[in-house]
């Protein structure tokens, strides 16, 4: 390698904009990566940076600016010429057939047509050499999140990339899964490979990063040495101005206040063959408590939702019980009639019917509870006093939108997740159920939920709330469980509990499997 | 250069009123086209077959006979596609709601009374009812798809009335010609005008029960229950309600409203039973539901449009001389073509050079702002 060549960045981006409709996901964005550095991507959700990766990934087309590879002008018309070019993609949400073998999955993507046999070998001893062991002949389906993230990892690795694209990897992982990616990362790094790290957990950034480039509403708003920044100067960067914690007082007494949502002994049989199946739950969450329940995506969180709104019934009645009465064998109608109020993980055809209006919307979750003053005699529909009731959450939420009533889909992620929150909210329920209260909401909006799932718990409601976030659940929780491959731990109060505590009930220690306990350890 | 479609934002409500008009639009073209191969006048033959069936009062009573079935089935089939519930087996139900309202004049003719039409209309319902609700059964039980069975009973039907009619039912001083006995005054369908002409009291029901779904589809909490499970499901079992219970209702509903168009036809517009009842109205009702946006109130103006292609159908045949498959052919096109208008409600259709200019990334940042 010449020294002309070492002068030049590795990946520089000059103007590079994408239109979708009359949204600018990204507006002119100026990027360079040298090589041998990380290179973090900063920025809220929503903010533009899958739109950049994807364009830089072939996978997108951009409708105006340059990008150069080695100081060379390039296009990437499709990921192909991407991989050609030495780009390789660790994706957010992954692409693995879960039938399939690690090794097939990878030999899926390579087009060299090698045998399956040689693909394995290479994968086991790239991944070994990586310090990220992997079996090539498991099933996908049976391997948790962090082994499928490697299987990702791996299938880069093996076209030899020069620059590797992570797209917010450790959302997934535990953390000491996380440390074990980091010191992958930097392995690669003293290797001489560039790495873009697309990321908002800031402490990590700090961490890692050599350069950190940040965006906000699809323009750079600024480029940083991440270590010389806070984590709190970062924040403001990413999101235009001071985030207001969250406050919570310690309650008192609460040893003493009534069970409203009480989990005995709940079972649920696997729906699916890669469902994860419940065993033998136990909560119970008190009147004016915030209860957090922590885990890695994928342990059967989905599954306990639907078990306790009462999307699907359960055959004992008593496993699940609602201000003191049996609720197992009532529908999810019944169980809100008894003062329940759920809010699921999925907005988008599961909270709201996308291409109904906000108002209608309202009637989704409340036609039952609220059956006087929204649905009239003989089945009529008051719209009046639904839309009312629309505009009147929409000011308490401080949702934002284009028009009176919108469509749910015209709404951005947090500005629904706040009208759907708030629908709620609106009821006053004694007992609230929440998955994922912030997943994908801007600071602003994610803090004001918090707030409100958190001054609910004061007024006398029990709140129930599953992340995967686990700043939010510190920040908000009175106690912490964990689960872990359907099964859930025993609270551990807010006082008590720890990251590293945390941490580790999610990779599985405790509860039971051994081989994950001492992996992370 | 290349044809692009760009998601639009929200759907367009001027092109979801004009989706409709262009797909007629496009079929006039298209079907002067063929009439030219055809070796006619396009001028001629689309004047006979669109205006000319139209010029006289009872040229009107003709359409209105014509587009009674078309609207009653069409209002129910609206219902179902709203739920994402895909009943192509109206023809059956119209069959067989024919059949069950028939029972009355056919066995026991001597019956007659005010009560007796009551009777069989009802009847009809049930039977169209009940024969939709097989299908609804199979998939509510087994997941079975319904346009499947829904579609292949529709043959087991006509081929159970070919049967009767020839077999058990036959007038025995029919000189064994295959069908019924002719029904007794008090069991035909009254005419509304019959000075002017032929058009009878099917042609009200289809009105009434076009403005009565419409209000519960746009009104009561049934119709929202309708829309959501339609459009996502996952949503619907959120809000409590049941996909299974509403295949029946959805399913029930259409087949009865089939079922009444059936036994309206047979006791109104035949006066008894057939080997034959239907030009295929189950299946050209499908095409009315979508041309009237799935909406009642539209579906009685696209009703009336497919009522005459069958009247222009059988002008064409009289007067030039062509196949009256001709309406066939108009009717799959005009089906195309409103689906294929459908795509402008949710997309912009735009034209991009290849490597578009700087001018145009300009303008289109411009509008960006």
């Amino acid at each position: 390698m010449s020294l002309q060549e070492n002068a030049v960045n590795l990946l520089e981006v000059r103007g590079l904009t994408k239109i979708f409709g009359s949204l600018k996901a990204c507006d002119h964005i100026d990027l360079a990566i040298a090589k041998g550095e990380i290179h973090a991507l900063l920025g809220e959700n929503g903010a533009g940076k899958s739109t950049l990766v994807k364009m830089l990934f072939g996978s997108l087309e951009p409708n105006a600016g340059d990008i150069f590879w080695n100081g060379q002008k390039v296009g990437i018309p499709n990921p192909g010429a991407a991989k050609k070019l030495g780009i390789g993609m660790v994706f957010q949400h992954f692409s693995l057939f879960e039938a399939l073998t690690a090794a097939e999955n990878i030999a899926l993507s390579l087009d060299d047509g090698a045998p399956i046999g040689t693909i394995a070998a290479k994968a086991r001893a790239l991944s070994y050499s990586y310090g990220l062991p992997l079996d090539p002949d498991s099933l996908v389906g049976d391997l948790s999140v962090g082994e499928r993230q490697r299987i990702e990892i791996i299938r880069c690795l093996l076209q030899t990339p020069q620059l590797i694209i992570l797209d917010e990897p450790t959302s997934v992982l535990t953390p000491q899964e996380a440390d074990k990616l980091f010191e992958t990362l930097e392995r690669l790094r003293s290797e001489g490979k560039s790495i873009l790290y697309i990321s908002h957990r800031l402490e990590e950034v700090k961490r890692m990063c050599d350069r950190a480039t940040v965006l906000r509403h699809g323009k750079v708003v600024g480029h940083c040495n991440p270590r010389e920044e806070t984590a709190a100067s970062l924040a403001r960067m990413m999101v235009g101005n001071e985030v207001h914690a969250v406050v919570r007082q310690p309650v008192e007494g609460i040893e003493k206040a009534q069970s409203l949502l009480e989990v005995v002994n709940l079972n649920r049989q696997p729906a699916t063959p890669f469902s994860i199946p419940l065993k033998n739950i136990n909560l119970s969450v008190r009147a004016g408590e915030v209860i957090g329940i922590a885990g890695v995506a994928g342990n059967g969180q989905g599954e306990f939702f639907e078990a306790v709104s009462g999307e699907v019934l359960q055959n004992d009645t008593a496993s699940v019980r609602i201000r003191g009465k049996n609720a197992g064998g009532l529908s999810i109608t019944g169980r809100r009639l008894l003062g329940a109020a759920f809010v699921p993980e999925e907005r988008l055809g599961h909270g709201a019917a996308p291409r109904m209006k906000l108002s209608e919307n309202l009637l989704l979750s409340r036609h039952a509870t609220d059956g006087k003053m929204f649905v009239g005699a003989g089945g009529m529909v008051n719209s009046s006093s639904i839309y009312s009731a629309a505009q009147r959450i929409i000011e308490v939420m401080d949702v934002r939108k284009s028009a009176p009533d919108p469509e749910a889909a015209a709404l951005s992620g947090g500005n629904l997740q706040k009208f759907i929150v708030g629908r709620e909210l609106d009821r006053k329920p004694s007992v609230m159920v929440v998955n994922q209260p912030t997943w994908g909401v801007d600071a602003g909006a994610a803090a004001h939920i918090r707030q409100a799932l958190i001054e609910l718990a004061r007024s006398g409601s029990a709140v129930l709330v599953i992340s995967q976030d686990l700043d939010e659940l510190f920040e908000i929780s009175d106690s912490i469980a964990v689960m872990h491959h359907g099964e859930l731990s025993k609270p551990m109060p807010i006082a008590e509990a720890t990251f590293e505590k945390v941490g580790l009930l999610m990779g599985g220690a405790e509860t039971g499997h051994p081989e994950h306990a001492a992996e992370v350890a | 250069m290349r044809l692009e479609l760009v998601k639009r934002p929200q759907r367009s409500m001027l092109f979801s009123m004009l989706s409709p008009f262009i797909a007629f639009a496009l079929t006039i073209i298209a079907g002067a086209i063929m009439f030219a191969f055809l070796g006619v006048n396009p001028a001629t033959a689309l004047f006979t077959y669109f205006i000319s069936p139209i010029t006289e009062v009872w040229q009107i009573h003709e359409l209105a006979i014509k587009a009674a079935p078309l609207i009653l089935i069409a209002v129910g089939l609206s219902i179902c596609y709203r739920a994402n519930i895909w009943n192509i087996g109206a023809e059956g139900q119209f069959v067989f709601g024919a059949i069950i309202g028939s029972i009355v004049p056919v066995l026991y003719p001597e019956l007659q009374g005010p009560f007796v039409l009551p009777m069989m209309l009802l009847m009809g319902m049930v039977g169209g009812a009940l024969y939709a609700g097989i299908p609804a059964f199979l998939k509510a039980r087994f997941g079975t798809n319904e346009i499947l069975t829904s579609l292949m009973l529709v043959y087991v039907a006509q081929l159970f009335l070919d049967w009767m009619v020839r077999g058990p039912w036959r007038d025995p001083k029919g000189f064994n010609f295959p069908q019924t006995v002719q029904f007794n005054s008090s069991a035909v369908l009254p005419e509304l005008m019959p000075m002017s002409g032929r058009a009878n009291l099917g042609f009200v029901f289809a009105l009434i029960a076009a403005v009565l779904v419409w209000f519960m589809m746009s009104r009561m909490l049934k119709g929202f229950e309708v829309r959501v499970l339609g459009s996502s499901p996952r949503a619907g079992r959120f809000a409590g309600f049941s996909l299974n219970r509403m295949v029946f209702f959805a399913f029930m509903l259409s087949g009865a409203l089939a079922g009444l168009a059936g036994i309206s036809e047979v006791s109104g517009a035949i006066g008894q039973l057939q080997p034959s009842i239907s030009p295929g109205y189950g299946f050209t009702a499908i095409i009315v539901a979508f041309l009237g946006r799935l909406n009642p109130l539209g579906i009685v103006a696209a009703g009336l449009v497919l009522g005459l292609t069958y009247l222009g159908g059988e002008a064409a045949q009289s007067v030039l001389g062509i196949s009256d498959k001709v309406a066939r052919v108009f009717q799959g096109m005009l089906l195309f073509f409103v689906l294929g208008c459908d795509t402008l409600i949710h997309y912009r259709i735009r034209l991009v050079g290849l490597g578009a200019s700087k001018p145009q990334v300009a303008a289109k940042l411009e509008e960006a702002r």
